[in-house]
C-alpha cells in the first residue's frame, strides 16, 4: 500500500479508536497518539520528499499510486505529492495536532466531537494527497460536511444560523466545482480524471471560458473570494476553538490550492483571459477585509476579516501568475494557516476565561494572563508582517512577484494590495492596545489565571513554526518554487 | 573581519536569553547579561573600526568595502533575492561605533534609572533586540536587508515606547509611532519594489547601463525610499510620532529617539548617495528642502514647549533636518566640489548622537530627581545636581555650536555646504542654528536657574544627584562631546572615499558663532531670572502664534482628523456596514427568497384530493383540447 | 328500440354529476356516493357498448359485474374508514381531516 494513504488511514483508525474509547482520558489518548502520528508522518514525508528531489527525482508528483475505482468514468483513487502538497500536509498536521490540545477541555459529547474532527481531517488530508479530480472533490465534500455539525452542535452564539450559512455557501461553491470538474472531464475528451494527464490535454478554449470561472469561483468561495466571503466571519465566530483553527488554518487553504491546482493549471488560457476580473475582486478583498477588521468589536470577527484580507492575498498572488508570486501564495497559505490558528487558539483561551469576546469589555489582560497576552502580541506582530515571522516572507515574495508583471493595471493593484500592511498594523495595534495593555477594567478579571500546560503547548508549537519559517525561509521557498513551475510553464504554453 | 558576526549574534542571543527566561532571572542578572553582551559588542565594534581604518586604503585611495558574510536568505526571482550579510564600509563602521557606544551607555545608565521598575528584564530584552536590529540595519548588504531590520527597529521602538503599558498615553504613543512609520515604510517598500525591478538587484551597486535604461523610474524609487527615511527620521509631515514617543522610558528616548534609530533615514540617504547623485539629483535637493523646512518648523516649536523631553524631541527633529539638508545640498560626489555635505552630514550624525544622547540622559537624571517632565516643576537645580548641570551645559554648548565642542565643527561643515549650494540656504540654516542655541539655553536656564527650587511645592522632596551608574555615562559622553570635534572625520568618511581635510571656513564659522552667542545672550536675558517678564510679554503679545506653536501647529489634530474621522468613520465603518448589510444581506436574501419560494410551492402540494383531481381533470382536458386542435 | 346515444347521454350526465359532486361535496359520504356514481356510469357504458357494438360477446357484461363487485367491497371499506374517522373527530367533513398535514 502506498505510504501516502496512511494520511487518510490514520484519522480513520483514530475514529475507530474513539468508537471503542470508554472515557475522556482514553479519548484524549487516542487523539494525542493519532495527531502525533500524523505530525510524524508529515515530517517524514517532507524529509523523504526532499531526499527524493535531492536524489534527482524530476517527476512532477512523487510517491504516486493509482487504483481503479470506477472504470466507466475513469475514476481512480490516485495519490501523489509535490512540494506544495507536502507543505500543505505539514501545515494540516501541525494544525490538527495543536487543535487537539486546544480542545483539551471539551466538556460536551467529547467523543462525538473528536469523531467529527477526525472525519474532517480525513477530508483535508485526502484532498491534499489526491491527484484525481473526482477523488479530490470527494474528499473536499468529506471535509465540508462535518463542519456543519461541529459548528451547529458545539459552537457558540448564533450557531445554527452560522453553521447553516457556512455549509450552504460552501455547498453552493462545491456545486460550481462539480460543474467545473465535469466540464474539464468532458472538455478533455472524457478519457481521464488524473490531474497530471489532464494537464497534458488541451481543453478547447471555448470550454475553458465557461468552466474556468465556475471552478475558480467554486474554490474561491472557500478561499474567501470577495464577495463570497461572508460565511467566514459568522462561521468562525460561532465555531469552537479547534474547529476555527482547522477551518481558517487548513480548510480555507483548500480553496487556494484548488484554484491553483485545478482551475489555473488545467485551464490556463481562460485563466489568462479572465484573470483581470478576479484580480480586481481579490484586490478589493485584500483592502476591504483589512478595513472591515478595523472597526469590529468581536475578537473573532477581527480575525475573521483579517483572514479574508490575507486569503484574498493568496488568490491575488495566484492570479498574478508569475513563479515568484505563486510561490508567495503558497507561502502565504502556510503562513496564514499557522498565524490564524494561533490567533483562534488564543482567542478561544481568552474567551474560556472572560466569557466575552467583546473588546470593549476587556482591558489590561497583560497583567492577569501574561503568557497568553505575549503570545497574542507575537501573533499580532506576525500577522502585520514583521520580519522574523512567516508573514513577512510570504508578503514580500508576493509583492516582489506581483511587481514582476509590468503593466499599469497589475502595478496599480499591487500597490493597492501593499497598503494592506499599514491597515493591518492599524487594527492589530488597536486590538493589542485595547485588550492587552492598560489597566484591568473589569474587577472580575483580576481573578483570572494564565494558560495551563495543555494550552501552552499548542501555542508554543505554532509560534516556533511561525518563527522557524520566518527566520529560515530559503528551504521552503525552494521546495515550493520548484513545484510551482509546472503550473507556470502551463501558463506560458 | 569574520568576528563581525558576533556584533549581531551577541545581542540576539542576549535578547533570546533574557526574553525567554524573563522572569526566571533576577532583574540584576538580566541587566548584567544585556549590558555585558553590549559591552562585548562595543569592544568588537572598536576593534572592527580600528582594524578597518588601519588596514589602509586601496589603490583608488578609498577604504575597501568588505563583505565578510553574505548568504541568500530568501530567493525570489531568477535575479532578485534577499541576502543577509555584513557590509563594512566607512559609514557602516562609523555607525557601528556610534550605536554600540550609545547603547552601552544607555545600558549602564538604565541600571540606575530603571531600578526597581516592574519589567526590568523585559526592558533589557527589548534593548538587546533593538541594538541587534539597529546594527543589522547599518551593516545591511542590500536594500532589502535594510528594510528587514528597518521594520525590526520599528517594532522594538514600538515595544519600548509602550514599555509602561498601563499608561494610556504610552499605549497611544507607541501605536502612533508604529503606524506613522509603517505608513512611511509603505513608501519605502514600493520604492524597493521599483528599484528591484528596474535595477535587477537589491544590492547598492547595480550596473550602470541597467540603471540608465530605467529612466524616470529610478528617481521615483529613490524618492519613495526617502519617504520611508522621512518617516523614521521624523521629517515633516511625518514627524508627529517622535514627540509622543517620549512617553517611553528616558534612556530609550536617548538611544532610539535621539541617537540611533531616528537617524536611520539619514543613513539610508547616505547609503544610496551615489545613486541619488547619479540618477536623482533633483530628488536629493527635494530632500534638502524638506529637511530645511523641518529644521525650521521644529526649532520654532521647540522654543515654546514646556515639557523638557518634548523640547529635546523637537530639537532632535530639527537637528536631523540639518543632516538631511547637508546630504540634500550635495551636487556631486567630489567633496571639493559640492560633495562636502555628505561628510558634514555623517559628521553631524556622529557628534549629534553623542551630545543628544547626553542631553536625554541628563533629562532622565533630572526627571528621576524631580519626578516631572514639566519645566514649571524645575528651576534652580544646579545646586542639587552639579554633575548633571555640568554635562548638560557642555551638551547645550555643543548643540549651540560653540567651539571647541563637537557640535561646532560638524554644524560648521553643514553651513559651509549650504552656502556652497545657495546663499539663502546658508542664511536660513544659520538662522535655525541661532534658534537652536536660543531654545536650548531657554531649556537650560529654566531647568537649572530661573526661580529657586521649591521643595514645598514638590511635597517636601529635595532633588539629589543621580547615582553613579547614571552619572558615569553622562561624564563619558560629555568627554566625548568635548573631544569629538577634533577627530579628523574627513579622513575616514567622505563622499568619494578619498581622505578629505576638514578646514574651517572662517566667515561661516565666525558668523555662526556670533549668531549662536547672540542667541545665547538673548536666552540669558530672557530666562535666567526668577521672573521672566520679557518672555511672558512676548507670549501674550503674540498669543495666537505662541499658542499655535505650543500646539505644534495643529499637525497632530490634522492627523487625528484623518485617522479617526476619515479612516475609521468614513471608510472602515461604511465598509463594515456594507459587508454586513449589502454583501451578507444579499446572501441572506438569497436564502430568504429560496425559503419564500418553497413556502409558495408547498401550497400546491396541499394533500387535498379534491384539488388534485381538479388539477388532474383540468390537465387531462387541456391535453385533449391540445390533441384535438393540433 | 332505444338508441345507443340515449344510454350514453344518461351515463355521461351521471359521470359529470359524480365528478361535480366529488369536487364540491365536503362530506365524506357524499364524496363516496359521487365516486359510486362515476363508477356506475362507467358500468353503464360497458354494458351499452357490449350490447350495441359487440352483441355476440359477454366481456362487457362481465366487466360491469366485476366492477360492481369491486365497488361494493370498496364501499364497505370506505364506510368502515369513515365510521372510524367519525369516531375520532366526531364528524366526517373533509376539511377537518388534516391531522397528518405538516
Amino acid at each position: 500500500m502506498n505510504f501516502l494513504s496512511l494520511f487518510v488511514l490514520v484519522p480513520l483508525l483514530m475514529m475507530l479508536g474513539l468508537w471503542v474509547a470508554r472515557n475522556v482520558n482514553q479519548v484524549r489518548g487516542v487523539m494525542v497518539a493519532g495527531a502525533s502520528a500524523l505530525l510524524v508522518l508529515a515530517v517524514t514525508l517532507a524529509v523523504l520528499y526532499l531526499r527524493e528531489r535531492a536524489g534527482g527525482a524530476t517527476a512532477e508528483m512523487l510517491f504516486t499510486a493509482s487504483h481503479v475505482w470506477y472504470a466507466p468514468l475513469n475514476i481512480h483513487y490516485a495519490v501523489g505529492v509535490d512540494g506544495i502538497s507536502v507543505v500543505m500536509l505539514l501545515l494540516s498536521a501541525i494544525i490538527v495536532f495543536t487543535g487537539v490540545f486546544a480542545s483539551w477541555k471539551m466538556q460536551m459529547l467529547t467523543k462525538e466531537f473528536f469523531m467529527w474532527f477526525c472525519l474532517l481531517s480525513v477530508g483535508v488530508f485526502g484532498f491534499f494527497i489526491s491527484v484525481d479530480l473526482f477523488t479530490m472533490f470527494m474528499f473536499y465534500e468529506v471535509a465540508l460536511i462535518p463542519m456543519y455539525l461541529l459548528i451547529g452542535v458545539w459552537g457558540s452564539g448564533r450557531k445554527e444560523y452560522s453553521a447553516m450559512k457556512l455549509t450552504l455557501m460552501l455547498m453552493g461553491g462545491s456545486a460550481f466545482i462539480l460543474m467545473g470538474i465535469l466540464g474539464i472531464y468532458y472538455g478533455a475528451g472524457a478519457t481521464t480524471m488524473s490531474l497530471t494527464e489532464l494537464a497534458r490535454i488541451h481543453i478547447p478554449v471555448e470550454w475553458q471560458r465557461i468552466f474556468f470561472p465556475l471552478t475558480f469561483i467554486g474554490f474561491g468561495v472557500l478561499g474567501a473570494l470577495f464577495p463570497f466571503h461572508t460565511w467566514s466571519p459568522d462561521g468562525h465566530a460561532s465555531a469552537p476553538t479547534a474547529v476555527s483553527m482547522l477551518h481558517a488554518g487548513v480548510l480555507m487553504k483548500l480553496g487556494g490550492y484548488g484554484c491553483f491546482r485545478i482551475a489555473i493549471y488545467l485551464m490556463p488560457e481562460a485563466a489568462k483571459e479572465q484573470a483581470w476580473i478576479f484580480l480586481i475582486l481579490t484586490g478589493i478583498g485584500v483592502v476591504y477585509g483589512a478595513f472591515s477588521a478595523c472597526v469590529q468589536k468581536d475578537l473573532k470577527y477581527i480575525n475573521a476579516y483579517s483572514s479574508v484580507s490575507h486569503c484574498s492575498l493568496v488568490l491575488f498572488a495566484i492570479l498574478m501568475m508569475t513563479q515568484t508570486s505563486s510561490t508567495g501564495a503558497v507561502l502565504q497559505m502556510l503562513s496564514h494557516g499557522l498565524m490564524t490558528a494561533l490567533f483562534f487558539a488564543i482567542i478561544g483561551m481568552i474567551y474560556g476565561r472572560t466569557h466575552t469576546r467583546d473588546i470593549r469589555e476587556m482591558s489590561g489582560l497583560m497583567q492577569v494572563m501574561p503568557f497568553l497576552s505575549v503570545c497574542y502580541v507575537i501573533a499580532g506582530l506576525a500577522n502585520l508582517g514583521l520580519p522574523g515571522f512567516s508573514g513577512f516572507i510570504a508578503e514580500m515574495t508576493i509583492f516582489v512577484g506581483s511587481f514582476e508583471v509590468n503593466d499599469v493595471f497589475h502595478r496599480t493593484l499591487t500597490i493597492i494590495a501593499t497598503t494592506s500592511i499599514v491597515i493591518t498594523a492599524v487594527y492589530i495595534l488597536r486590538l493589542v492596545g485595547k485588550v492587552l495593555y492598560g489597566t484591568v477594567g473589569n474587577p472580575a478579571h483580576l481573578q483570572l489565571t494564565d494558560a495551563t500546560w495543555d494550552e501552552r503547548l499548542p501555542l508554543i508549537v505554532l509560534i516556533v513554526a511561525i518563527a522557524g519559517l520566518g527566520l529560515m525561509p530559503w528551504g521552503f521557498s525552494h521546495i515550493i518554487s520548484d513545484s510551482v513551475l509546472p503550473v507556470i510553464s502551463q501558463l506560458a504554453r | 573581519m569574520e568576528h563581525t558576526i558576533f556584533l549581531l549574534a551577541l545581542p540576539f542571543l542576549s535578547f533570546l536569553l533574557v526574553g525567554l527566561l524573563g522572569t526566571c532571572l533576577k532583574p540584576k542578572v538580566a541587566g548584567l547579561v544585556g549590558t555585558l553582551s553590549i559591552a562585548a559588542v562595543a569592544v568588537l565594534a572598536y576593534v572592527t573600526a580600528f582594524l578597518y581604518f588601519t588596514a589602509g586604503r586601496g589603490a583608488d585611495g578609498a577604504f575597501a568595502t568588505l563583505m565578510p558574510y553574505n548568504f541568500t536568505w530568501l530567493p525570489l526571482t531568477e535575479t532578485l533575492k534577499i541576502e543577509m550579510g555584513i557590509l563594512l564600509d566607512p559609514i557602516s563602521v562609523m555607525m557601528l561605533v556610534v550605536i554600540s557606544t550609545v547603547s552601552l551607555m544607555v545600558h549602564i545608565y538604565s541600571f540606575g534609572y530603571m531600578d526597581g521598575e516592574r519589567g526590568f528584564q523585559r526592558y533589557y530584552a527589548f534593548l538587546s533586540l533593538f541594538t541587534m536590529s539597529m546594527l543589522g540595519l547599518v551593516v545591511a548588504t542590500n536594500i532589502f536587508q535594510m528594510y528587514v531590520f528597518w521594520e525590526l527597529v520599528g517594532v522594538s521602538s514600538y515595544l519600548l515606547i509602550g514599555f509602561y503599558y498601563k499608561k494610556p498615553e504610552a499605549i497611544a504613543a507607541s501605536k502612533k509611532a508604529f503606524i506613522v512609520t509603517r505608513f512611511a515604510d509603505l513608501g519605502f517598500l514600493i520604492g524597493i519594489l521599483i528599484y528591484g525591478y528596474y535595477a535587477g538587484t537589491f544590492t547598492f551597486t547595480p550596473q550602470a547601463q541597467v540603471l540608465a535604461a530605467a529612466g524616470t523610474m529610478m528617481p521615483l524609487a529613490l524618492g519613495l525610499m526617502f519617504v520611508g527615511g522621512a518617516g523614521k527620521s521624523a521629517m515633516f509631515p511625518l514627524h508627529i510620532w517622535l514627540p509622543d514617543a517620549m512617553e517611553g522610558p528616558t534612556p530609550v528616548s536617548a538611544l532610539i529617539h535621539a541617537a540611533t534609530m531616528v537617524v536611520a533615514g539619514v543613513y539610508l540617504v547616505a547609503r544610496m548617495f551615489p545613486l541619488f547623485i547619479g540618477y536623482g539629483p533633483e530628488v536629493l535637493h527635494l530632500t534638502a528642502y524638506v529637511g530645511a523646512f523641518t529644521a525650521l518648523f521644529a526649532a520654532v516649536v521647540a522654543c515654546v514647549q514646556t515639557d523638557i523631553k518634548r523640547v529635546l524631541a523637537f530639537s532632535t527633529i530639527s537637528q536631523i533636518g540639518f543632516m538631511i539638508v547637508a546630504l540634500g545640498v550635495c551636487t556631486s560626489a567630489d567633496p571639493h566640489a559640492g560633495g562636502l555635505g555628505y561628510m558634514a552630514s555623517m559628521f553631524h550624525l556622529f557628534t549629534h548622537a553623542m551630545f543628544k544622547a547626553l542631553l536625554f540622559l541628563c533629562a532622565g537624571a533630572i526627571i528621576h530627581a524631580v519626578h516631572s517632565n514639566e519645566m514649571a516643576a524645575m528651576g534652580g537645580l544646579r545646586k542639587y545636581m552639579p554633575v548633571t548641570h555640568a554635562t548638560f551645559l557642555i551638551a547645550c554648548l555643543a548643540i549651540a555650536g560653540i567651539p571647541p565642542f563637537s557640535g561646532f565643527f560638524s554644524k560648521d561643515e553643514i553651513l559651509a555646504a549650504c552656502f556652497q549650494f545657495a546663499p539663502w540656504m546658508g542664511v536660513l540654516m544659520t538662522f535655525i542654528a541661532g534658534l537652536t542655541a536660543f531654545y536650548m539655553f531657554r531649556l537650560y536656564y529654566n531647568i537649572f536657574w530661573a526661580k529657586p527650587y521649591d521643595a514645598a511645592q514638590a511635597g517636601g522632596h529635595t532633588p539629589h544627584e543621580a547615582p553613579k551608574s547614571m552619572t558615569i555615562p553622562l561624564v563619558f559622553l560629555a568627554a566625548v562631546t568635548c573631544v569629538a570635534g577634533f577627530i579628523p572625520f574627513g579622513h575616514f568618511v567622505s563622499s568619494d572615499g578619498q581622505a578629505y581635510d576638514i578646514h574651517l571656513s572662517l566667515p561661516v564659522a565666525l558668523t555662526s558663532v556670533v549668531v549662536a552667542l547672540v542667541a545665547i545672550g538673548l536666552a540669558t536675558w530672557m530666562y535666567k531670572g526668577a521672573a521672566q517678564p520679557v518672555a511672558d510679554r512676548l507670549a501674550t503679545t503674540f498669543k495666537g502664534l505662541h499658542h499655535a506653536a505650543y500646539r505644534r501647529f495643529y499637525i497632530d489634530e490634522v492627523y487625528q482628523f484623518i485617522t479617526h474621522k476619515i479612516i475609521f468613520r468614513c471608510i472602515s465603518t461604511p465598509i463594515a456596514w456594507f459587508d454586513r448589510h449589502v454583501v451578507d444581506g444579499f446572501m441572506n436574501s438569497l436564502a430568504w427568497v429560496t425559503n419564500a419560494a418553497s413556502v409558495r410551492i408547498r401550497g400546491l402540494q396541499s394533500g387535498n384530493i379534491q384539488t388534485y383531481t381538479m388539477v388532474f381533470l383540468g390537465g387531462a382536458l387541456l391535453l385533449v383540447v391540445i390533441l384535438l386542435l393540433f | 328500440m332505444v338508441q345507443m346515444e340515449l344510454y350514453l347521454i344518461v351515463s355521461t350526465i351521471m359521470m359529470f354529476v359524480g365528478i361535480y359532486g366529488f369536487f364540491t361535496r365536503r362530506n365524506l359520504l357524499a364524496i363516496l356516493i359521487s365516486v359510486e356514481l362515476i363508477l356506475n356510469s362507467v358500468d353503464i357504458n360497458f354494458a351499452v357498448f357490449n350490447r350495441f357494438l359487440f352483441p355476440g360477446q359477454l366481456e362487457g357484461f362481465f366487466f360491469s359485474l366485476f366492477a360492481i363487485g369491486i365497488s361494493a367491497a370498496e364501499t364497505a371499506v370506505a364506510i368502515a374508514i369513515i365510521i372510524n374517522i367519525y369516531r375520532n373527530i366526531r364528524n366526517i367533513q373533509v376539511k377537518n381531516m388534516n391531522e397528518l398535514k405538516g
